[in-house]
């Protein structure tokens, strides 16, 4: 900056802008290498067995559930924001849903008994109240980030230890499995085209629109001013502090649509299975080019990062590795992808 | 200010502003005139308000009391926007850029233009037309980029200058005010970037531009008119041809009678 401003030019002249780095202009390059030796790995070390059509399908299933809240996560964390509670909201989502789901579809002796005459109608409600749940629990975090502005980490660090807690009072700590069979059949074990397991057609469809809000809308543009320079955003008028908000609740939302695909792939919650789920959907948006800085961000990276947590946890599992190595590794990765983000942004 | 009619009155005109932070009191009466064509120079030592008058003007502070009319309509500003809407506009100190968007976006940032129709309805932004009308603007003003597509943190000190006036003329307004606009740069950058301020004034007769700097010579080199403030108050405003440098360094310390 000193060396380029203190050079000699011509007065009207401005300088010629500095060349973007490779980097930049393609963000997912290295995690998209680094994805393809996985699988390449994988998939060679483990008789078939890794790259199996049933295994892949279970991958993307995983993947789908870390693709849809990593889509917002990556709104939220270009306006250097976090939100790690998104585990818990997914869990108190997908509890209240079961919930009023067995409450609705039948009387208590036919639910106790796996029967759900009204299963239709109990899915309905039971979706509904799930994914509200997940907005009101989004909802809180982007009041007391945006509104009263508590620092988003600590407010979602207690939001992911209160929410899970939340849900464990209401199921007393067990799980609750008596979900319609019939929520499997149509959505969570279902293919579109007899390929692609719906799930994953609705994560692509959220990825898609969160591409294209991100990439071609005022609401895109305006995320991306608030991480880069907060103060000059409020002062072009925009309103700040509503836009965070919203930003918080709809990752919430989207943490209640993945809990809802836990309740359509098992039918039955899982409180205790979800404390990675903030690290996973952290760790793809950092792998995919955001960074935690604030102000840069692509979707198309986070789909990308989406798959190497499950792609890993899988991989690890196959080839008879205790999975427990999983976490470890996406450890060390995302420092190291942090690291470098941070390199970048001292230039 | 009785005898003014609405047509003569002048663009601007603060009365009696007072703002205190705590009990530290930033403004105490300050009072200020800008006229349609004029570059008007603030001048004043750190901490004697120029900042906050400033804030004041654009809508960024709310005082405590005193009043603020635009050709002679008293108004009251609560937000920036409210004062953006009467057609004043901040070049502000550290330019309130945003630097990884590009100079377009940074151009139209909470003004976007969208596209007509279904498109337009999702909030699809507008980017043709809004890259065209940022470069016919940094034409006018003499300034050259490369790319309008890159982001606004490549540039140059000058560039971004560059880009942070132009947003601010965009949009037809009458009021201009440029918080020293050429603190940070190198002298190359600080000339072109005086020149941009001249080319305005001449180019832009129905607008009042007022300047902030703590550049003396600047003044004399570009301003009509230049207000000194002390202590927050505007305790004297002078015609640039009828000043001298040393008559200005006298009022500003408070050494002169």
């Amino acid at each position: 900056m000193n060396a380029r401003t203190r050079s000699a030019r011509p007065a009207e002249d401005l300088g010629q802008p500095l060349k973007r780095p490779f980097a930049d202009r393609f963000p997912a390059a290295w995690i998209t290498a680094a994805l393809v030796i996985s699988v390449i790995v994988f998939s060679a070390f483990t008789q078939g067995r890794f790259a199996s059509a049933s295994n892949l399908n279970n991958i993307l299933l995983d993947a789908a559930q870390t693709l849809i809240i990593a889509v917002p996560m990556t709104f939220i964390i270009i306006t250097a924001g976090i939100d790690l509670s998104v585990g818990s909201t997914l869990i108190l989502s997908s509890v209240v849903a079961a919930w009023v789901m067995a409450q609705v579809s039948g009387t208590p002796e036919q639910v106790a008994a796996f029967e759900y005459p009204n299963a239709g109608v109990g899915i309905v409600t039971g979706i509904v109240a799930g994914l509200l749940v997940g907005l009101a629990a989004g909802a809180l975090n982007g009041y007391l980030i945006a509104f009263l502005r508590l620092p988003a980490f600590v407010v979602t660090l207690a939001t992911m230890g209160g929410y899970q807690g939340l849900a464990l009072v209401m199921t007393g700590g067990t799980n609750l499995v008596n979900v319609p069979p019939v929520l499997q059949r149509d959505f969570g074990a279902a293919k579109l085209f007899g390929v692609v397991p719906l799930p994953v057609v609705l994560a692509l469809v959220i990825a898609a629109a969160g591409w294209f809000i991100l990439r071609f809308t005022v609401s895109g543009m305006r995320t991306l001013a608030i991480g880069s320079n907060i103060e000059g955003a409020r002062r072009a008028g925009i309103r700040v502090r509503l836009h965070i908000f919203w930003l918080y609740a709809l990752t919430g939302l989207a943490a209640g649509v993945a809990g809802m695909i836990d309740l359509a792939r098992f039918l039955s919650t899982s409180v205790e299975a979800h404390g990675q789920d903030a690290l996973d959907a952290i760790s793809a948006v950092v792998l995919g080019g955001t960074s935690l800085f604030g102000g840069i961000g692509n979707i198309p990276g986070t789909v990308v990062g989406s798959l190497l947590p499950s792609v890993l946890q899988n991989g690890f599992i196959q080839l008879h590795l205790a999975p427990f190595w999983q976490p470890v590794v996406l450890a060390v990765v995302l420092i190291i992808a942090i690291g470098y983000d941070t390199l970048r942004r001292r230039g | 200010m009785s005898t003014h009619t609405a047509a003569e009155a002048p663009l601007l005109k603060v009365d009696g502003i007072t703002k205190a932070y705590g009990r530290v009191i930033a403004l105490d009466g300050a009072s200020l005139e800008l006229v349609a064509g004029e570059c008007h120079a603030l001048v004043g030592d750190n901490g004697a308000g120029k900042s906050t008058l400033v804030k004041v003007i654009s809508g960024v502070v709310v005082p405590d009391s005193g009043t603020i009319a635009i050709d002679g309509n008293d108004t009251a500003f609560v937000t920036p926007n409210d004062a953006r809407a009467v057609g004043v506009e901040t070049v502000y100190q550290d330019l309130a850029i945003a630097l990884h968007l590009n100079a377009f976006e940074n151009v139209f940032l909470g003004r976007e233009l969208k596209r007509t129709g279904v498109l337009g309805r999702l909030g699809v932004l507008d980017r043709r037309a809004m890259r065209s009308r940022t470069t016919e603007l940094l034409t006018s003003l003499n300034a050259r980029l490369q790319s309008a597509e890159l982001p606004v943190g490549s540039y140059s000190g000058g560039q971004r200058q560059a880009v942070a006036i132009a947003r601010s003329i965009a949009w037809g307004q009458r009021i201009l005010i440029l918080d020293e606009p050429t603190a940070a740069l190198g002298v190359p950058q600080k000339k072109m970037v005086l020149d941009l301020i001249a080319r305005l004034r001449r180019e832009r007769p129905e607008m009042g531009i007022l300047l902030i700097t703590h550049d003396l010579p600047h003044v004399f080199e570009i301003a009509d008119r230049v207000t000194v403030m002390r202590h927050g108050r505007a305790v004297a405003t002078l015609r640039t041809s009828e000043t001298t440098e040393h008559e200005l360094i006298a009022s500003i310390t408070g050494a002169a009678a």
